[in-house]
């Protein structure tokens, strides 16, 4: 059969009419065709190789069996291994050794940051700077001791957590419990305001109630005891605020901040890598 | 037209002049005769002899061997750092130019040199029109290339055209596969020589022919080889006519006092072939014996006036002035000129060449002061650098004696070939100190730098309490050793007054 042509132009027609309006014939360009086709083939190589069609109950897998979960699990664990020696060392290492191994305290230092980022910035903040109530992990203040083991212990078991061996401060709250009036408990405000600033008014009667009251624990000079975790009021840090309202909360309610221990949710090698992370923040004794 | 050409080959070929053999060729190129619908009319480029041939096979044989041979130079940088005059190091992050070595930050050097490289492009464009269409550009030189291997081995146009017209012999198989494999072989060299400008190339190559080399190598060396097989064997004019986008761009560059390649058609027309005994009274020099036509790579006719196809080769000017000496005229018929020349000889004007314009003036101004900025960046840069990013997280830190206390990451870069000592300085508010956290010393202040290395420190700013009487209080680090200092500005800060 031949086609027909289109006087005018001198190109095939399709032979469709519409109206008298005939449609030429001009094909595809044989290049772009081909891609057509390339990509016709390619799609259903892609459909046999690759996952692709979803069926009831999961989807077909294809021939490669490629999957994304399994590329990432392969992943994680090839970053395990590598890993795997370096974490053995730290176990094996005395913390304050791992701090003076480059490759060790780099090493320890990479994990502790994502773990701490993972685990404590929602409390302490992403950049340990901590917030009313929680402390700052980059000063030089450390209520329970700055110390590589002091830090290791607080991280390990918290503080009144509950854990047995967690750090148990425990001030009581002198207006709430009647211990003190609240008259009283303002003299112990403004003392303790003065004491801050290094000027405390020795033979007052807020002088007697400070001792009477608050020199076991804070001791005579009020410098604190870390033991206890007993802070220091003579300092320029408060980790509840400095203001002579946010100190009369503190004498008469008391503070009693949690901090959970972590010993059950972290593995060993991550809590050392933690201790020496924190401790290299700034303030680590 | 491989049908006609064929009826007339086997007629006698008629003469254009005594001893000029015409030659029948139409100009495929031509936008009247292309259709994206249509087959591609494959172009059989004659050879041509001249000037610009000539110019052609140098610039050609010049570039190529730059090409291939530039990686292989050494330069001595002393042990640990590679001997190769021109390396990108991608691993490394560095560039290599002989006694240049750029770091990534410097890449503001590779910004300037391809502003000077376009605006050279562009004086050039606009004195001499497309000459880097028709000299210098990979795909014209690789063409070229290509078909001077075709030619070689499968003989002149005429031969070519025969050959492909004819059956399928032995001889024609032989011919072909012979001109393939060495297209191919030196496709397969064009990404060879790629591959070696980011990799020692001894070392390379001795990897890639004992199948050692990393994959990426072989892939670059894979896409460049037929990227090169294509180009230059097959697509050739078509990247020039469809794809590329510098023949449009370049109409914007060229004015009416840009050398184009011209056909003189005051002189030429009416033309027509000259018969025996016939006088040049009354006609013009043009003899219609179509060798201009033939030696086109772009497959157009030059007399059709200047076109968007037409790459400056400058082929078809060689090809008219070698009839031209044969038949005894002057030579020049086509040739290259101004589109103002074309109009003042049809006014009868004399011929005139305007070097100095305005665009040409800028565009020399401009060269000038972008190359003379970057000469300064590079003849001034220092061998160390010294950069300081503030922690943010948290802003300050108070300790417990009222002492602010800002962290910094400080990064000294030291691009000699030693390990420099650097003792760190802070001039800043009264009483302020400043420690390196893990330094070598820290009174002084000081770490190490090792050659050619960038070294990030941790480094603390502590202020008295008090002292701080600003948000923010300016200070400047300063790292020295003998041989210099490089100092960088930042600032303190304190609790919000």
């Amino acid at each position: 059969m031949t086609a027909e042509r289109d006087p005018q132009t001198g190109i095939e027609t399709t032979g469709h009419s519409w109206d008298g309006i005939k449609e030429l014939n001009n094909p595809l360009p044989r290049w772009w065709l081909w891609v057509l086709w390339v990509t016709v083939i390619w799609a259903i190589g892609y459909w046999i190789a690759m996952p692709t069609w979803p069926t009831i109950t999961g989807f077909t897998g294809g021939l490669l069996g490629y999957s994304q979960r399994a590329v990432v699990a392969d992943e994680l664990e090839a970053a395990k291994a590598v890993h795997a020696p370096l974490n053995a060392r730290i176990l094996a290492t005395p913390l304050d050794r791992v701090r003076t191994d480059p490759e060790l305290l780099s090493f320890a230092l990479a994990g502790g940051r994502s773990a701490f980022l993972v685990n404590c910035a929602q409390c302490h903040g992403t950049g340990a700077a901590g917030g009313k109530g929680f402390p700052n992990l980059n000063d030089d203040d450390w209520l329970w001791g700055g110390t590589l083991a002091d830090i290791e212990h607080a991280i390990r078991f918290g503080v009144r957590s509950g854990h047995a061996e967690a750090r148990e401060g425990d001030m009581p709250a002198f207006v709430k419990d009647q211990l003190l009036s609240e008259a009283e408990a303002w003299q112990i405000v403004y003392y303790v305001l003065d004491l801050a600033v290094g000027a405390p008014k020795r033979d007052s009667p807020a002088a007697q109630l400070f001792a009477d009251n608050c020199a076991a624990c804070h001791g005579a000079d009020g410098k604190g005891d870390a033991k206890l975790g007993a802070p220091n009021l003579t300092d320029a840090i408060w980790l509840f605020g400095g203001d002579r309202n946010a100190i009369y909360a503190s004498v008469a309610q008391s503070r009693r901040g949690v901090m959970p221990g972590w010993q059950s949710r972290l593995d060993e090698a991550t809590i050392k890598k933690l201790a020496v992370y924190i401790h290299a923040l700034g303030g680590g004794r | 037209m491989l049908e006609r050409a064929a009826t007339v080959d086997a007629a006698k070929p008629r003469d254009a002049a005594a001893g000029i053999e015409r030659v029948e060729v139409a100009a495929v190129n031509l936008p009247a005769r292309r259709s994206q619908y249509q087959k591609h009319e494959k172009v059989y480029p004659k050879l041509a002899h001249g000037t610009f041939r000539r110019i052609k096979w140098l610039a050609l044989s010049g570039m190529l061997a730059i090409y291939y041979a530039a990686p292989w130079l050494r330069w001595d940088r002393g042990p640990g750092f590679p001997d190769q005059a021109i390396l990108v190091d991608f691993p490394a992050r560095r560039f290599y130019f002989f006694f240049i070595e750029i770091w990534p930050q410097q890449v503001y050097l590779l910004t300037g040199l391809l502003i000077v490289a376009a605006l050279v492009l562009f004086l050039i464009t606009s004195l001499a029109g497309r000459v880097w269409c028709g000299y210098a550009c990979p795909q014209t030189v690789w063409t070229d290339l290509f078909i001077a291997v075709e030619r070689l081995i499968e003989g002149d146009r005429a031969a070519r055209i025969r050959l492909d017209q004819g059956a399928l012999t032995a001889v024609k198989v032989a011919k072909k596969a012979a001109k393939h494999a060495t297209w191919i072989a030196i496709a397969i060299a064009t990404g060879g020589a790629w591959v070696f400008y980011f990799a020692d190339a001894p070392t390379l190559a001795r990897e890639l022919a004992a199948i050692e080399a990393p994959t990426v190598a072989y892939l670059f060396v894979g896409v460049f080889a037929a990227a090169t097989y294509l180009l230059g064997g097959f697509a050739r004019e078509q990247i020039c006519t469809y794809m590329c986008p510098w023949p449009r761009i370049q109409a914007a560059l060229q004015d009416e006092h840009s050398l184009i390649v011209t056909y003189r058609t005051d002189r030429g027309e009416p033309r027509g072939p000259l018969r025996k005994g016939e006088s040049w009274e009354g006609r013009g020099h043009c003899i219609d014996c179509n060798n201009c036509v033939a030696v086109c790579p772009a497959g157009i006719d030059i007399r059709d006036g200047h076109q968007l196809q037409c790459i400056s080769c400058a082929l078809c000017i060689d090809a008219c002035n070698a009839v031209m000496s044969k038949i005894g005229l002057p030579r020049g018929l086509i040739a290259y000129d101004t589109l103002e020349n074309e109009v003042r000889r049809a006014h009868a004007e004399p011929a005139r060449y305007r070097w100095l314009r305005p665009r040409t003036v800028l565009y020399a101004g401009l060269i000038a002061t972008v190359g003379v900025a970057m000469l300064a960046a590079l003849l001034l840069q220092s061998d160390l650098d010294l950069t300081v990013e503030r922690d943010r997280n948290p802003v300050y830190v108070l300790l417990s004696d009222g002492t602010i206390r800002n962290g910094y990451t400080l990064k000294a870069i030291n691009k000699t070939y030693a390990t420099r000592t650097l003792t760190l300085a802070l001039d800043g508010p009264p009483g302020a100190r400043v420690a390196i956290v893990g330094g070598e010393s820290r009174e002084p202040a000081t770490f190490t730098v090792e050659p050619d290395k960038l070294r990030s420190i941790r480094v603390y700013v502590s202020a008295p309490a008090g002292v701080l009487t600003r948000d923010a209080t300016p200070i400047r680090f300063t790292a020295s050793d003998a041989a210099g200092a490089a100092t960088v500005a930042s600032a303190v800060q304190g609790p919000k007054r």
